[in-house]
């Protein structure tokens, strides 16, 4: 069969497609986004109306997924790391109550913290709820995993979760499809309590969990994702997880070595294989894409067993993600380095666009704080955080998606007032709005700029949760709205902004400002497919 | 036969254009192929690259090991540099001349072109220039590839087929004037 050349996310999205998938739920994230974008532009998934869906977060994105498991179709939400945390009460609870039809959760890490605050492991949240996850090495593999991911999600009735980083979710290479299966037609679970997580079910649910555990350490161990290759030279083994293991390989291609090598690619851990490796060789080399998960597991507290040389002893450096060259270094194996950078060489930060609207919002907002000390702007996630560079240096934190207003909040109540938050549309939906309903009750000083571009910009434009709808949210919220103030972020109403922000600077209370202008990356995409008229499609 | 290709630029310059018109002739040959690319944040007029591996037989990394790449691909001289110890024994670095100034510290561009000058295999030219002059300046990086194509190991007809290919939506106008771009590009002479 033709291979196909796919993004290791949009591998994953074939994967789900092929599999039966009946809906998909995100809120987009790198690297995570464009297994949804891929969903949304499939004629496939058009033509067999599978649902996707844009959610206002990744919490609701992850409970549409449940309620749509529970009615008995093949359910996935896809997010980046951080999103996790966002939906973790929602995902932890999922294991408790297990799955009916398929519930595959995807979760992309972005260690070496490309477009993210963190390099979190999302495996970690795999074995905090229970679930079996599935970490995969290449595209062929994310495809593969993620259609077998459903039926096995349906075997133990559990949630089963697909890590991967952001390398793989960003590359193309071929990939061969399967056959494509129809969607389930939908069943409610046999057991109709087996949702409602009473105290007195949950126990229930929780002990059938911990007795599945064991049959997932069992599959593991014959998973053909998880290979033993023996070797003869037993002075080293080497445990590669995920992604790591094609670095491997590419420092083992053409040379002569023979260590044991365990591959790891679908957890719980398989235990059998573990002890086998630990007793069959000297010592062990762990490469993992992300935090020492295995290695400190193998290491223990005191570190008294087998020699383990990893991420914990630098052999591999303790952060940051894995490179052919970091895994070489580990093997023993000679580095290899082109002519150095030059000393003239300069850095090349992401900027915000000739003429984005944030531009023209942050001159006029630092021009109106003029009038008092620094460091009393909260800022939020999104192109907007790029404020914090020159030329503007206009932020002062950016901590999680919907911080800037409730931190804004905290520190006007510590007596920094005004307090100024500045958050971009999507995430105000994401995250803003029950921050907003705490400063509108504590009648707080601060003054909320919501930047209204009309889109997900920093992720390439997806579907903003409530365009056209932000004054009213913020007005059914409890905001007086006279204090509701709408403007343009143009550079000839630079005056004008600055009057109308002063006036809410002057008084006491919550203030909304929302700067309303389209981006312009969406602009320009519009005008484009405007100009290019029928011709496409 | 082993090409390991740096793509390099600045975000929104459209350096993935030039890694797929690569892409799909390499798929047409029956080779493998692995292309790495940014995505997110650095997109926003930050600098992008996107690691292109090309194989006959399987290709495990998706990122090119440091000092083993065996082209640079550039579209901006500034970014062309940041990439040099991706570089392997006997590479090549081709590269546009006009830089793309959104920094408020670019380095003197003669002092980027002594560089690039001073490496033994390298091309550099006006890309966007010579695609001016042939009045299409959007087709500034297929003038780049077609300086990069006698280093590629993929026969010119491949590539100009993708270019076919992959234009085809656009119209015959777009493709003649990507084609005519690619040919100045593989002329050009230092």
């Amino acid at each position: 069969m033709e291979k196909q050349l796919l993004l290791g996310d949009e591998a994953i999205a074939q994967g789900a497609l092929d599999a039966g998938l009946s809906g998909i739920y995100a809120y987009p994230g790198t690297p995570s986004t464009e297994i949804t974008e891929y969903v949304e532009h499939s004629r496939q998934a058009r033509e067999t109306g599978v649902k996707y869906s844009w959610a206002a977060n990744e919490k609701t994105a992850m409970e549409g997924a449940i309620g749509m498991s529970y009615a008995g179709k093949r359910a996935m939400t896809c997010m980046k790391h951080v999103g996790l945390n966002v939906a973790a009460d929602a995902f932890i609870n999922a294991a408790i109550t297990g799955a009916n039809g398929a519930l595959v959760v995807v979760a992309a890490d972005d260690p070496s913290m490309h477009s993210s605050q963190n390099e979190q492991d999302s495996r970690f949240y795999g074995k905090f709820a229970l679930v079996p996850i599935f970490e995969p090495s290449n595209q062929q593999e994310a495809y593969d995993m993620t259609y077998d991911a459903f039926a096995f999600s349906e075997k133990y009735k559990l949630p089963v979760m697909i890590r991967i980083t952001t390398r793989l979710a960003h590359s193309r290479a071929g990939v061969a499809r399967r056959p494509a299966l129809p969607q389930r037609k939908g069943n409610l679970p046999e057991d109709m309590r087996q949702f409602v997580l009473l105290p007195a079910i949950a126990r229930r649910r929780y002990k059938q969990l911990l007795k599945t555990h064991y049959d997932l350490v069992a599959e593991s161990e014959k998973s053909s994702y998880n290979l033993y290759f023996e070797g003869k030279d037993k002075s080293k083994g080497i445990i590669a997880c995920g992604l790591a293991y094609n670095y491997l390989m590419e420092n083992l291609a053409g040379k002569d070595v023979s260590y044991p090598i365990l591959k790891i690619s679908q957890y719980p851990i398989p235990r059998k294989m573990i002890e086998k490796i630990c007793s069959d060789c000297k010592e062990i080399l762990i490469l993992e894409d992300g935090y020492p998960m295995i290695e400190e597991l193998l290491r223990g507290y005191l570190n008294t067993g087998v020699t383990i040389h990893g991420r914990m002893d630098g052999t591999i450096p303790r952060d940051g993600e894995l490179n052919p060259n970091i895994v070489a270094v580990g093997l023993g194996f000679p580095d290899t380095r082109g002519p150095e950078v030059p000393d003239f060489m300069v850095g090349r930060p992401p900027s915000l666009c000739a003429g984005c609207p944030h531009i023209d919002t942050y001159v006029a907002l630092l021009e109106t704080l003029e009038q008092y000390s620094k460091g009393r702007v909260f800022s939020d996630i999104g192109c907007y955080t790029l404020g914090a560079l020159a030329p503007f240096e206009a932020i002062n934190s950016c901590v999680d998606m919907g911080a800037s207003i409730t931190m804004a909040k905290g520190a006007a109540d510590a007596g920094l007032t005004p307090a100024i938050a500045v958050i971009g549309d999507s995430t105000f939906t994401h995250s803003g709005i029950t921050g907003l309903l705490d400063a509108v009750n504590d009648k707080a000083n601060v003054k909320v700029f919501i930047l209204d571009n009309g889109t997900t910009a920093m992720t390439g434009g997806q579907k903003s949760a409530a365009t056209g709808r932000i004054e009213s949210i913020c007005a059914g919220v409890g905001v007086d709205p006279a204090h509701i103030r709408v403007i343009k972020p143009l550079r000839k109403n630079r005056e004008e902004n600055v009057r109308i922000i002063n006036e809410e600077l002057a008084y006491d209370g919550v203030s909304v400002i929302i700067p309303r202008r389209e981006c312009v990356v969406e602009l320009n995409k519009k005008m484009r497919a405007k100009f290019a008229g029928k011709s496409n499609e | 036969m082993k090409k390991d290709i740096i793509l390099a630029g600045v975000g929104g310059q459209g350096i993935i254009s030039i890694a797929t018109v690569i892409g799909y002739a390499a798929i047409d040959m029956g080779l493998h192929l692995k292309q790495s690319e940014v995505h997110g944040m650095s997109q926003r007029g930050g600098d992008v690259q996107s690691n292109l591996r090309l194989s006959d037989k399987v290709i495990h990394s998706d990122l090119i090991p440091f000092g083993q790449a065996d082209i640079i691909i550039s579209v901006e001289p500034l970014e062309s540099l940041r990439y040099l110890p991706m570089l392997g024994p006997n590479a090549w670095l081709i590269t546009s001349i006009t830089p793309f100034k959104n920094i408020p510290n670019y380095p003197p561009i003669e002092t980027i072109l002594d560089k690039i000058r001073s490496l033994p295999n390298h091309v550099a030219l006006d890309a966007e220039g010579m695609a001016k002059d042939l009045g299409s300046p959007k087709s500034a990086n297929m003038v780049i590839l077609g300086a990069a194509s006698p280093f590629l190991e993929i026969p010119y007809e491949k590539l100009q087929q993708a270019i076919r290919a992959i234009f085809a939506k656009k119209g015959t106008e777009i493709i003649e004037a990507n084609l005519k771009a690619l040919q100045a590009g593989r002329d050009f002479k230092e």
